[in-house]
Formats: structure tokens, sequence, C-alpha cells
């Protein structure tokens, strides 16, 4: 479907647009604080309204990439500027528009120096974000991917945390190292089919040999993007320094990445080599739940825990996404949907406290039910979206990646049920750390409880968390028929070079 | 549509409540609350009467929840005798409790958030009850598990309620991983998760086997173990019991409602209600009647020696979930939900009971510092009286209807098993009216034992509370006699029509109506009888007794009190290690080995590299841009080499 409004193209834009005019702000200080903060929630609100449109636009019966728009941009070398979105890409667009909006809003005083600067950072981001997800052409994708760095790393590096420049330049130099790989894997692939076009790849069989390097390739950066155990670590300093709204960001959207790379070009460019590494990215992810859910329990910085939660929510993405089937698929992108709504709530939850403190240590706190009620209601119920309690976001998405991994492998599915039992433990012991118990500290007694901007960043996030939880088929229709399309492509693909049948848990 | 409103007016009062609670203040919540209770209890009494008496049974569909194109999974109420019968004694009981609560709670500083909670927790379990496909059934189970943990922790200012908090939602946790799995080999197996098409499917199945873990293992036993092991976390069975006595630290209506009368029982109804799953996995069943009758016995033994008066209590409740669950293993489902219903009402009354001595002793629980109250507080001592009748089995209460009926079906069930489980059931009935009869003689006999100030402000309890308590011994005394011919006489056929499957080569129940031996269904009365008589021996005429037996066989005695070292057991050997290991990883694992050896050790060496390449000239871009042409040149020739070659 080409509609006949370029809706993607102006959803990408418009953030940049509202960035040149913050730019171009001149006067007193304060005023081009306050001109700034408020153009940047305008522009980001307009942004998402014009996001909701798409939702409402997208026709939910056909795996199709729809709202296309296509130019020539480099005749020569067959590149063009090719955009789109299917049911995968949909709901992280939407994401990113919407947790730009509570980004701004969660700035609002917080955020003290720079302020001009800082509205600039956030505007390109999405704009960024926003095309990475929506571009269907390599070069245009990889820039906005790779894109997606720089202002990531001003904002930890400028706006972060005393030890941030030790944090960028972790967390630089890890993303630096899988980004130059997948470069030379897209100037592989453009050699092969002979245009930088993504759905032509899509669809291109690529020759058993040189999938398995293209997909180590695209590994290299996707893994370390979601991030996988053990390219990991460079996450929970990333979160400790960055400001809450890069937090935010950071596990929101950046994570998704990877995760979305994965579905979109490793399974369907190199569905032989995801049979041949299926097992590897097993392993790792069960790793990662498991490992990452015993090192979250030892933690005493809040964003460090929740950074080592995230870790292990990934896991169960990338264990669905192997798993290659309709549970397994659909419950990774609802799970990566749920969980860039409920870690960045978390993350908020924690800068709360940490506009209030100052300090991220746990130890410092306890007994804030008493004094903050709201905050403990509001704590408590992101707490167990996190858990994956039913009736919240974060249940269904677990609940159909192991449905899906227990048909692949049941050692992978009893391995990565176990994370249930841990991120009920870790999360608990937090919060009871954190909200229960007396308070024994006359600066924790004074603390207020949520103000009314603070409740507005949040009501939205717990009403989609619930919906999501009470009502998934919102957002399991649209993405449907993409996912089933995908795995048509991938199986079909397998059964043709002989591969067996990858559900091997039959009943006899 | 009278279900509907049964079922979501316990969620909209505890909305109101929590939400609304400092609008409407306490007086405001606890209207709301009880109210929407009782008229969810009057409903639940009409939609009984349609669907078990008169047999309207149905389903009512809500809406679709999820959907992947495979695997669909939609909100509905499912209406059987089952659970009707579960739904009357869950809004019964919990209205009860509401109003109790309305006194018992009168001096608390969060009485809308407990309303609140009680409300709430109240709904989860009328959704587990009317649950019409697995998942739902795992939202109510979550539900409640989340509502306990809430009224456990209810004082949070207490680290011991926290802890006891926590460790029963993690030990749930625990259970929901077997529940979880045994939900993922259903999809597996039947390609659905919806009731009424895997219980069509189950008989084709039987047989069949899966490939679990790498063994060929039967597909219907591994499910339903697994399933069971849920059923054992939140019903207490032995090895996941551990969080049952500690849940007491919450306030005694919880323990009454969650703790005694409904969630903890949720397991047992979960077999009943999966019995066509079961019948078709004897092995599973067996597991199921070992763990029930170990645990019956286990737990009772342990209740001898505690001192807490609501831990004697909590134990006694997870020795008679064991009998429950022997039951449902023998096949006598209905059996088992009839003790589920007497229980709901004895068991209620107990700890309503012990709740209103604790009231009256100044919040004292230690039943070493009670004693000679009970002219001061004639009714609690009278509805403690008929709760432990009802508890021991004494003919013509409720219990001995009910216990009876599962000790004889245990006996007829005719199978290895089912002997075990009935010499344990008769040995653990001779406890339970053993540490019944003590827990009454030390609480309201002797010479007093609390101080002056204390027992001067014995009282008996307000009219708010007593209420209920007479309500529950009414349940008590006559619900077992009321209930028997249809719940387990011959009228059960028709009672509960197909909502409950048992082969016929499984009616162990039909056999126990043929006909046992006599002293087979006299040895659980003549056990209960010699149980009092030795706890009045022991306690009131030789009191010098008891500590002369503990002397004599201190280590037996020991390991009792200690609870047979579950705690100890379990905190040495998975929560400390848990914790060093998470640590050791942090440290060691992402400190040393991976940083050291990734992004750390890589920038050591790429600044003594650069120091290097300095005086080369060169620098970081150059290296970079160097990285990317060498590799462009090895694609490229790799390219040439396929491609030409």
């Amino acid at each position: 479907m080409t509609s006949g409004f370029p809706y993607l193209t102006v959803t990408t834009f418009l953030p940049l647009l509202g960035a040149v005019l913050i730019l171009v702000l001149r006067g007193a200080p304060e005023a081009v604080a306050r001109n700034a903060r408020w153009i940047a929630l305008w522009t980001s609100l307009a942004t998402f309204v014009l996001s909701l449109f798409i939702w409402v636009n997208f026709d939910p019966t056909t795996s199709d990439f729809q709202f296309v728009e296509q130019s020539d941009w480099v005749p020569t070398f067959n590149i063009a500027y090719h955009m789109g979105i299917d049911g995968i890409s949909l709901f992280f667009v939407l994401l990113s528009t919407f947790l730009t909006v509570l980004c701004v809003i969660a700035s609002w005083i917080s955020v003290t120096s720079r302020v001009k600067e800082y509205m600039i950072a956030f505007l390109v981001l999405e704009t960024l974000m926003v095309g990475m997800f929506c571009a269907l052409d390599f070069i245009v994708f990889y820039m906005f991917f790779e894109g997606v760095l720089i202002p990531m790393f001003l904002i930890i590096g400028i706006w972060g945390g005393p030890r941030r420049v030790y944090a960028s330049f972790k967390f630089f130099l890890y993303t630096l190292l899988g980004s130059v790989l997948m470069l030379l894997a897209i100037l592989a692939i453009y050699f092969e089919t002979g245009s930088t076009d993504i759905p032509t790849a899509m669809a291109f069989n690529f020759p058993a040999g040189m999938q398995k390097w293209l997909w180590l390739a695209f590994f290299a950066s996707f893994a370390v993007k979601v991030p996988m155990w053990p390219v990991h670590t460079w996450l929970p300093d990333a979160h400790v320094e960055a400001p809450t709204a890069g937090s935010v960001i950071l596990a929101g959207v950046l994570l998704k990445m990877g995760g979305y790379g994965f579905v979109r070009f490793s399974l369907p460019m190199f569905p032989l080599a995801t049979a041949y590494f299926t097992p590897l990215i097993f392993t790792l992810s069960i790793v990662a739940i498991i490992y990452t859910s015993l090192v979250a329990l030892a933690q005493d910085d809040m964003k460090k825990l929740i950074a080592y939660s995230s870790v292990a929510h990934m896991g169960i993405v990338t264990l669905g996404i192997f798993t290659i089937t309709q549970e397994g698929l659909q419950g990774a992108i609802l799970q990566m949907l749920s969980h860039g709504l409920v870690s960045s709530a978390l993350f908020l939850v924690v800068g709360v406290v940490y506009d209030r403190l100052h300090t991220r240590e746990i130890a410092r706190y306890g007994g804030l039910a008493d004094n903050m009620p709201k905050y403990a209601f509001v704590f408590m119920l992101f707490m167990l979206a996190s858990v994956g309690l039913p009736g919240t976001s974060g249940f269904v998405g677990e609940f159909l990646v192991l449905v899906g991994a227990f048909q692949v492998s049941t050692w992978g599915a009893f391995l990565a049920t176990t994370g249930i039992i841990l991120s009920a433990a870790y999360m608990l012991y937090l919060y009871r750390r954190v909200v229960f118990g007396v308070i024994t500290r006359a600066d924790v007694r004074s603390m207020l409880d949520l103000s009314p901007r603070e409740v507005l960043v949040f009501a939205p996030i717990v009403a989609l968390v619930l919906w999501m939880g009470l009502y998934p088929s919102s957002f399991l229709k649209p993405m449907q028929p993409s996912v089933a399309n995908l795995i048509d492509r991938v199986e079909g693909a397998q059964k043709a070079a002989g591969l067996p049948d990858a559900t091997v848990t039959a009943v006899r | 549509m009278l279900a509907i409103i049964a079922v979501f007016l316990p969620l909209a009062a505890a909305i109101l409540a929590g939400l609304f609670g400092r609008q409407i203040g306490d007086r405001g919540a606890q209207l709301v609350t009880c109210g929407a209770l009782c008229a969810s209890a009057v409903l639940s009494v009409f939609v009984f009467y349609d669907v078990a008496v008169l047999g309207h049974g149905r389903i009512i569909d809500l809406f679709t929840w999820i959907d992947t194109g495979e695997l669909q999974v939609r909100w509905a109420l499912r209406l059987d005798t089952l659970s009707a019968v579960m739904l009357l004694v869950v809004t019964l009981v919990s209205a009860m409790v509401h109003i109790y609560s309305v006194g018992y709670m009168a001096h608390d500083s969060s009485i809308p958030r407990f309303m609140a909670y009680l409300s709430f927790f109240t709904f989860f379990m009328l959704m587990l009850v009317t649950s019409d496909n697995f998942v739902q059934l795992f939202f109510g189970w979550e539900g409640v598990g989340l509502c306990s943990y809430l009224l456990v922790g209810f004082w949070y200012d207490r680290p011991t309620a926290n802890a006891a908090a926590i460790k029963a939602f993690v030990v749930n946790r625990v259970g929901d991983f077997g529940f979880s799995l045994g939900i993922f080999a259903v999809f597996l197996i039947f390609g659905t998760l919806q009731f009424d098409p895997v219980f069509a499917g189950a008989a084709d199945m039987a047989g069949n086997t899966i490939n679990f873990l790498g063994w060929q293992v039967d597909a219907l036993t591994v499910t339903c173990i697994l399933l069971f092991i849920g059923a054992m976390g939140k019903s207490a069975q032995l090895g996941l019991h551990t969080w049952l006595p500690d849940a007491m630290e919450g306030p005694t209506p919880v323990s009454a409602l969650i703790h005694a009368a409904t969630m903890v029982t949720a397991g047992v109804f979960m077999v009943a209600r999966l019995s066509p799953l079961f019948e078709y996995a004897p092995t599973a069943l067996a597991v199921v009647v070992v763990i029930g009758g170990t645990t019956a016995m286990f737990a009772a033994t342990i209740g001898m020696a505690q001192n807490d008066i609501k831990r004697v209590i909590a134990y006694s409740t997870c020795s008679q979930l064991g009998y429950m669950f022997f039951a449902a293993g023998v096949s006598a489902y209905s059996a088992a939900i009839f003790h589920l219903m007497t229980h709901a009402f004895f068991k209620a009354l107990l700890f309503l009971g012990a709740g209103s001595v604790i009231h009256a002793m100044s919040g004292e629980q230690d039943m070493r510092k009670m004693g000679g109250i009970w002219r001061r507080v004639p009714c609690t001592y009278a509805v403690m009286w008929i709760g432990s009748l009802a508890l021991a089995g004494i003919p013509y209460f409720s219990g001995y209807f009910s216990k009876d009926t599962i000790i004889e079906a245990a006996w007829a069930a005719g199978t290895g098993v089912g002997t075990y489980a009935y010499w344990l059931g008769v040995f653990a009935a001779f406890i339970t009216a053993f540490y019944s009869w003590r827990l009454l003689i030390m609480t309201f006999h002797g010479s007093p034992r609390a101080d002056h100030e204390v027992m001067h402000h014995v009282h008996e309890s307000p009219g708010v509370m007593l209420i209920p308590l007479f309500v529950l011994a009414a349940g008590a005394v006559f619900a077992g006699a009321i209930g028997y011919e249809a719940f387990v006489g011959e009228g059960r056929a028709a009672f509960w029509r197909d909502s409950i499957l048992v082969l016929a080569d499984h009616d162990s129940l039909g056999r126990a109506h043929e006909g046992v031996p006599e002293i087979v269904s006299l040895l659980p009365l003549i056990a209960a009888v010699a149980g009092i008589a030795t706890a009045y021996v022991f306690y009131m005429l030789r009191p010098a007794l008891p500590d002369l037996v503990t002397q004599r066989i201190h280590a037996l005695y020991l390991l009792v009190l200690n609870k047979y070292y579950f705690d100890e057991l379990y905190d040495r050997l998975l929560v400390r290690p848990a914790m060093a290991l998470g640590f050791g990883l942090w440290k060691q694992g992402d400190g040393a080995t991976i940083d050291g050896l990734g992004p750390d050790g890589l920038s050591a060496v790429t600044r003594d590299l650069s120091v290097r390449a300095s005086r080369l000239q060169t620098g970081y871009l150059y290296h970079y841009a160097f990285a990317i042409l060498i590799g462009v040149v090895i694609l490229v020739s790799w390219y040439l080499v396929r491609v030409v070659g």
C-alpha cells in the first residue's frame, strides 16, 4: 500500500524540524530553556499523534510493507530512499514516539544545565530511532542505526553521572565493534544482490556458506545492542551514569534495535545460518536469564539492578525470536514492547527518588510506603509487570515465548522458566528494601509523594501496561500476518535445503 | 449475568476502597467492601441454585485475551457444579471475614487498604474458580498469590512480615515454575489451552509420549505431575510448605480467608478441575496420593509441638490439605471438594476464633502465656470447641462426614498407595485431635499464665466479630450433614454432572459405599477420641507429663519443634548459595573476566598500542579507517574468489 501522504517521512523528520527550531532560539538563558522545553514537548507530542494515525490507518490483514515511500537517492549504486513498515516495525515506531514525549516531561525540572542542547539531542534521537525502524534500504538503515549512537553518547557523556566518561566510552567501544562488522556484511550483501534494498535482500537466497559469515557479522552488531551475554557489561554502566530520560530511551528503544534487527534481517535473509546458530542463541539467552538474574540479586544500586534485569528480560526476547514459532516470535516482539514500557517506567521510578535524594543506593531508602503511598503503588505495579504477573504486559510476552520455546526445546524452556522464580526474588527484594520497612532517616521522611507532573508521566504507562496485559490482541493482531509470513519464509527455505523440522518435541 | 456481577463486584469494591480510600474514609471503605461481598454471596446462592441444583451449567464468554492465530485464550466464566460450589464457599467465607475485619482491624491505621486487598483477593479467587482455560486459571492463581503477598506483608514496618511475604511469593513461584511448564506441555500435546477441547482429547492421548528433557515419557503423566507441582506450592504440600506457617505474620482475618479457607485450597480445586486429565495419568495420581498422605502426617506432627496458636492451626491446615490431596489422588475428587468446603467453614472458624483470643489477650499469640480465660470469653470458647470437634471428625459435626469419607475412600481404592494414605490418615487423625485439644486446654484452661495487665483486659469480642463466628460455626456443625448426600452420597453423580470425571475402575467412593469392614470406618473415630483423651491426660490431668515426655525423646522433639529443619536446609542449600553466586558472578564474571578481557583489557592494550602508534604519527581514526579498509579488501577478494573462481 502506498499512501498519498508521506506519513513515515513526516514522522521521522518532524522531530528534526523541532530540533532546528530550538537551535535557532536566542535570548536570555532562562527564556531559551523554557522555550526549548515547550518546543520539544509540542514537537514530540505532534510526532506521537502522527504516529497514532499510522496505527489507525495500518491494515492488520496483510504482511506487506505499508506506507511505502520510495525514491532514487544514489541511482548509480542502486541506493534508494526507501521507507515502509509492517506489523513487526509498527509498534516500535509508536514506542519511540511515545517514550520521547515522556522523556521530555520527565526531564522538565531535573535537567537544568544546557537545556537547549539536551532537548535537541532528544529530538534528533527520535528522528534517528523512528527512521531506523522505517528504513527499507540498508544504507538508510545503517545511517540511522549508527546515528543513534551519537546523541546517546552525548546524553550520557554530558548530562550523565560522575563516571560518565568511562560509561560512554565503554558503550561506544562495544557498539562500534559490532557496527563495523555489520557494515562489512552490508557491503557483501550489496555485492551479492546488486542493490541495497532490504525487501530484495529478504527474499534473496544467499549461498549457505555465505549466510553463516553474514549472520555472524550481523549478530556481532545486534548481540551488543540487545545486549546478550557476555557482551552486556556496557549496559549497567551506561544506565547508572545516564540521566533518567537517557536510561528510558536506552532501555525502552535502543535495546530493541538488536531484537528488531534479528527479526528483520537475520531470520529472513539467513534462514539456514539461523538454523545452524540457533543452539548458540539459546545457550546465550539462557545463560543471560539465569546469570544476570543472579547478579541482579546481589546489587545494591537501584539502576544497576534494573539494568541487569533488562539483560535477563532481553534473554527471553532472543530466546523467543529464535524459536521461529508463531507464539515465540509474537511473544518476543510483545515482550520487547512490554519491556520498553516497564523498564522505562522502572527507571523513571528510580528517577523520582533520585531527584529527591540524589542517590541510587538501595540501603539509603526504606519505608517509602509511609510518606509516598502513590509512589509505592506505581512502583508496585511496574514491579509486578516486571516479574510477569498475569494481567500485566510482562506476562503475555514472557508466556508466549516460553510456550514457543517448549515446542522447540524442553530443556530451553525448562531453564528459561527458572527466570520467573529469580525475577520475583530480586524484584521483591528490591521493593522490600526501598518501599517497605521503617523510615530511619530524616531526609527520607521529608520526601514528598509524586507531583502532578510525575503522575502525568506514569499514568499513560500504567494504562498501557494494563491494556497490553488484559487485551493484548490490539497489539498481537497487526503483527500476526507479518510474523506468519516470516515463519513461512524461514521454514520454507530450511525445508528446501533439507533441514529437519525445528519442532523436536513431537507427541508420539 | 448474576454470575458476572458476583465475580466483578469485589473488584469494583477493591478499586473504590483502594484508590479512593482517602475520599470515602475508613467507614466508607468498610461499607463498600462488606456490602459488595455480601451482595456477591447472595448472588452466589442464586447462581449455585441455578447451576448446581437446576443443572443450568454454562460458559459465559467475555472477550478475547491472547490470540496468536494458533494459541487462543479467552476471558470467560465457566459455570458448572464445581465452580458453583467454590463460588458459594469463597463468597460466603469472604463476606464473613470482611465483616469480622471491621471489628478486628478497628484500630489499624490503613483500614481502606486492608479492605481493598481482601476484596481484590476475593476477585482473583473467583476468577480462578470460574476459569475456562489454563491461562485464566493461572491469572487467578498468580492474583491470589499477589494478594497473599500484600496481606502477609500488610504491616510493612515489621521485618518478619516482609520476609514472610517475600517467602510466600517466591516459594509459590517455585510451584508456578512447575505449573507453567505443565501449561506449556498441555499446549504442546493438545494445541489448545481451553478446558473443553483438552478434556475431550485426554482419552485419546493416554499412552502417548513426549520428549521431556531428553527422556521419552508418558505425555499425560509428566504434564499432570508438572501441574501438580504448582498445586503443591499453592497448597503448601511437603517440600513447598515452608511459606504457610510464616504467612501467619499477616493479620488473622487474612489467615482465615486466604491461608485456610480459600487460596491454599486452590491446588485441590485445580486437581479436581483437571480430573479429566488426571484420570488418564494413574502414575500422577499415585504421586498425588503419596504427597498428600505424607503431608497430612508430617504437618500434623509439627503441629503437636508449636506454641504459637496460629502456627498450630496453620500446620493443621497443611495437614488437612494433605487429606484433600490424597482423596483426589484416589479419584475421590468429590470427597476432596466436600472436605474443602467443610474445612473452609471450620478452619476459618478456628482462625477467626484464634483471632478473637488474640484480640482478647492484647495481641498475645503464644499459648504458653494464655490459659484460664474460658469464663471471660464464653462465645469464643464455644466456637473454638465447635471448630475443634469438626476438625477432629467427631460424629455429626461437618468434619466427621468429609474426613471419614476420605479415609474410607483411601482404603476402598485398594491400591498400595491408597492403603499407605489410609494408615497415615488414621494416625494423623489421632494427632489432629491431640493438638486440637492441646490448643483448647492451653488456651482456655488451667491457671492464667499471662501477666496481670493482660488478664485485666481480657474481654469478649464485639458483636461485629461474633456474628461471623456464629455463621461459620453453623456451617461447621451442619455443612457436613446437609451436603453429604449430594457431594459424596448416592446423589453425587446427579450433583456433579460432568464437572468431575471419574473412570469406572477408579470409583473408590462407589466401592466405599458398597461397604468397607466395620473397623476400617471406625478406626478414624477411635483415633480421634484417643487423641482427645491423650491431650486431656497430658495437659489437664498431668501437666508435668509433656515435659517428661519431651525430655525422654529430646532429639525427636527438637526435630519436630524445629519443623524438621526445612527452613535451615533451604537457606543453606538455596538462598545463601544463590546470593553468593550472584555476587561472585557480578564481581568475578562481569568484572574480572568479561570486562577484564573485554573493554577494560582492550582499552589497556589500545592505550599501550596507541603510545606506540603515536610514535608512527598515526591516530585512532586512522586505525578505524584502516580496519574497514582491510575488511573491505578481504571481502571483495573473497567475493571475487567465490564468483570468479
